[in-house]
């Protein structure tokens, strides 16, 4: 690390008067994991790493050593902006290695950059922006009820109502932590919102993604409500999305652009485009990891059920945006599956993967889909070759399994962790006897 | 080394200077000053604009334009072209009325170059509201602390350090982060849109993009 570096962040703990650093980092499940020191241990933990039992983490268990090191990222170093009048507080993620300091392979973040890594080999660096929705609810009592807040629309200016001013300081925060926002509203549902990131390279994005949930969840707890990430809260109101604005770039050169194609997309978009669309159900169970989140991939809302592309259809997986003013730098594609219960180091990393095979193997682009996919019927659409996407998790892990694709982006540890936690989660889902069960079947069988 | 303009100076400019202990050189052009400075770079200048007012000024403009600009630039104007120094802030440090009085010009160099004095001795870089202290990496704006991210820092400082002038996203990349990094050139975009959001709104000018070649600091207060 550059001892500038170290020294900018002991030189602001020290003049701001940092009462306490907060170690992020995430388990493989996508959670936010915590440990705070104390200024006065800042520069060993920047020297050396902080050494911590990583048993009690999701998918950090290991056979032999369960210690693990946290490696602060020097340039991550932030002042929190909600620190109370005590004392300030930081907040650093870290990058998690074995006790030799060799890269640990249950770290998300760790897995991330080694993809992005090979991207690089290649002359890219991988840019994503999201496009996150949430739902703002009042605080779940025991029956963990969905209690919607407002009962606006898409684009309805509320300005007097809480969840409005509640955004509006989510953002401020956000800005300030170096997040910028490119857009907000509110969106279609009552009490959802959409909140998008201006795009930035993959791991920054990743890691502003959790500070991101983070930062929704906590403002909205100042007030007394409760933000939820959750997939699909409401069965008959459309669930929450991570859509993905995803380009990538050689040097200052958009590699997605070509001004003589009629989308201004590149032999290189296609392609990526293509690897994609090829992989998509290999990489499903990581971009949309829950039981609840197949339930928003349904149709008759604005999620994706078909693995097709079209310019401007909203039913298909992948959208091509028509970029402001042909401006070749705002050329992208938008993968439209991901939900922001996802783990983003892992979704990034899938992502990148299937697109980068693309463009290895030349892979073809098939057809636009630009007819309403949701009003066709599965003949037609097996016939021009559109598949569904995964339609349960439990479908999403067989797929995955026997995907070497995948299995090589996550790593090996990563990859058996996840199949065994979410077998494990699907088992229970399997077994449970739903209201829906008993409201159908109890009296009428 | 202190570049004077024009080249041979008047009589009293020379005098005032020789008495006063500074080491100078006469330049007759800005290209003339390009030639003749010395390996360190001009520590100042002493620009006569009245015989020559268009000379004057683009000499001013290109020590500002210089690799390692130029600072501590005093012009001299007649009392008819104090209109001339209207829009020209960004190209001299302080003025003195032509024709002047040996003892406030004198007075006026030595409070510019103490100024540097005091300046290097603390390490701060001042621009219009924005205070960077390089010492203890502290950043303020009007008074309240900046909080930045080390390379939005070291970004900010660049840029403050080098006022009015141009930079490509390549060039800032190189200087700037100097080492690979994950995010290729478009990082630079990243980030400056991390330091406007930072700067707040009524701020946020202070770094413009210059269309298809990159961005420049300063001069925000005749841009919109």
């Amino acid at each position: 690390m550059h001892d500038q570096q170290k020294d900018y962040v002991l030189r602001t703990v020290e003049e701001r008067g940092i009462r306490l650093v907060r170690l992020w980092f995430t388990d493989v499940l996508g959670n936010l994991k915590s440990f705070a020191i104390s200024p006065a241990e800042m520069e060993n933990a920047l020297n050396d790493g902080m050494s911590f039992d990583g048993s009690s983490i999701d998918g950090y268990s290991r056979v032999q050593e369960s210690d693990v090191l946290a490696l602060p990222d020097a340039n991550t170093f932030e002042v929190l902006p909600w620190a109370d009048a005590k004392g300030a507080e930081a907040r650093v993620f870290c990058d998690i290695a074995k006790l030799d300091g060799t890269p640990f392979d249950g770290d998300p973040r760790q897995v991330l950059k080694r993809n992005l890594g090979l991207a690089r080999d290649q002359g890219y660096s991988f840019y994503v922006a999201p496009d996150i929705e949430y739902f703002y609810l009042a605080p779940p009592d025991s029956t963990n009820t969905p209690v919607l807040l407002d009962e606006g629309g898409f684009f309805d200016l509320t300005s007097t109502d809480i969840p409005s001013s509640l955004r509006k300081e989510t953002i401020r925060t956000l800005e300030t932590m170096s997040i910028p926002v490119e857009y907000s509203f509110h969106e279609d549902a009552p009490s959802q919102h959409e909140i998008d990131l201006r795009h930035t390279d993959a791991l920054t994005m990743a890691d502003s993604v959790m500070t991101f949930r983070f930062v929704v969840k906590e403002i909205a707890a100042l007030h007394n409500v409760h933000a939820t990430f959750m997939p699909k809260p409401l069965e008959n109101i459309q669930g929450s999305g991570m859509h993905l604005h995803l380009s990538l770039f050689k040097g200052e050169q958009n590699a997605f652009y070509d001004e003589n194609d009629a989308y201004n997309l590149s032999p290189t978009a296609k392609c990526f485009m293509a690897g994609l669309l090829r992989h998509a159900a290999e990489i499903t169970a990581v971009t949309n990891q829950t039981v609840n989140s197949y339930k928003r991939l349904v149709p008759g809302f604005e999620a994706p059920v078909h693995i097709s592309w079209a310019r401007n259809n909203r039913s298909g997986l992948i959208r091509v945006p028509i970029a402001k003013r042909n401006s070749d730098s705002a050329t992208r594609i938008e993968y439209r599956s991901p939900d922001p219960a996802c783990n983003p180091y892992l979704a990034f990393s899938v992502i990148l993967a299937a697109g980068l095979r693309g463009i290895q193997e030349g892979y073809e682009l098939p057809v636009e889909a630009d007819a309403n996919l949701f009003e066709m019927d599965n003949d037609v659409l097996e016939k021009m070759s559109i598949h569904q996407l995964p339609q349960s998790l439990n479908e999403a892990l067989h797929v995955m399994e026997n995907s070497t694709l995948v299995a090589d982006a996550l790593g090996d540890h990563i990859f058996e962790w996840f199949l065994r936690n979410k077998r494990a989660e699907w088992r229970t889902y399997k077994t449970h006897i739903s209201q829906y069960e008993l409201g159908r079947y109890l009296r009428s069988l | 080394m202190i570049a004077v303009f024009p080249n041979p100076p008047s009589i009293d400019l020379a005098r005032t200077l020789d008495l006063a202990g500074y080491r100078w050189k006469a330049v007759s052009s800005a290209d003339d000053a390009a030639k003749s400075e010395p390996v360190e770079g001009w520590a100042g200048a002493v620009v006569m604009c009245d015989e020559d007012p268009e000379g004057g000024w683009a000499l001013c403009r290109s020590l500002r334009k210089n690799d390692n600009p130029v600072g501590h630039v005093l012009v001299l104007v007649s009392g008819a072209q104090l209109a001339d120094l209207e829009m020209r802030d960004d190209l001299f440090d302080d003025f003195c009325l032509s024709p002047f009085h040996p003892r406030e010009l004198e007075s006026r160099l030595r409070h510019m170059f103490f100024t540097e004095i005091r300046g290097t001795r603390e390490s701060l870089v001042e621009y219009s509201g924005l205070i960077l202290n390089l010492e203890t990496y502290q950043a303020s704006f009007g008074g309240q602390p900046l909080d930045l991210t080390y390379m939005e820092y070291e970004l900010l400082k660049f840029l403050a350090q080098n006022p009015g002038k141009v930079f490509s996203r390549e060039t800032l990349l190189s200087r700037v982060w100097g080492y690979e990094y994950f995010g290729g050139a478009r990082t630079v975009d990243v980030h400056i849109r991390r330091l406007r959001a930072k700067l707040g709104e009524e701020h946020a000018n202070l770094i413009q993009t210059v269309r298809s070649v990159g961005y420049r600091f300063g001069q925000s207060k005749w841009s919109a």
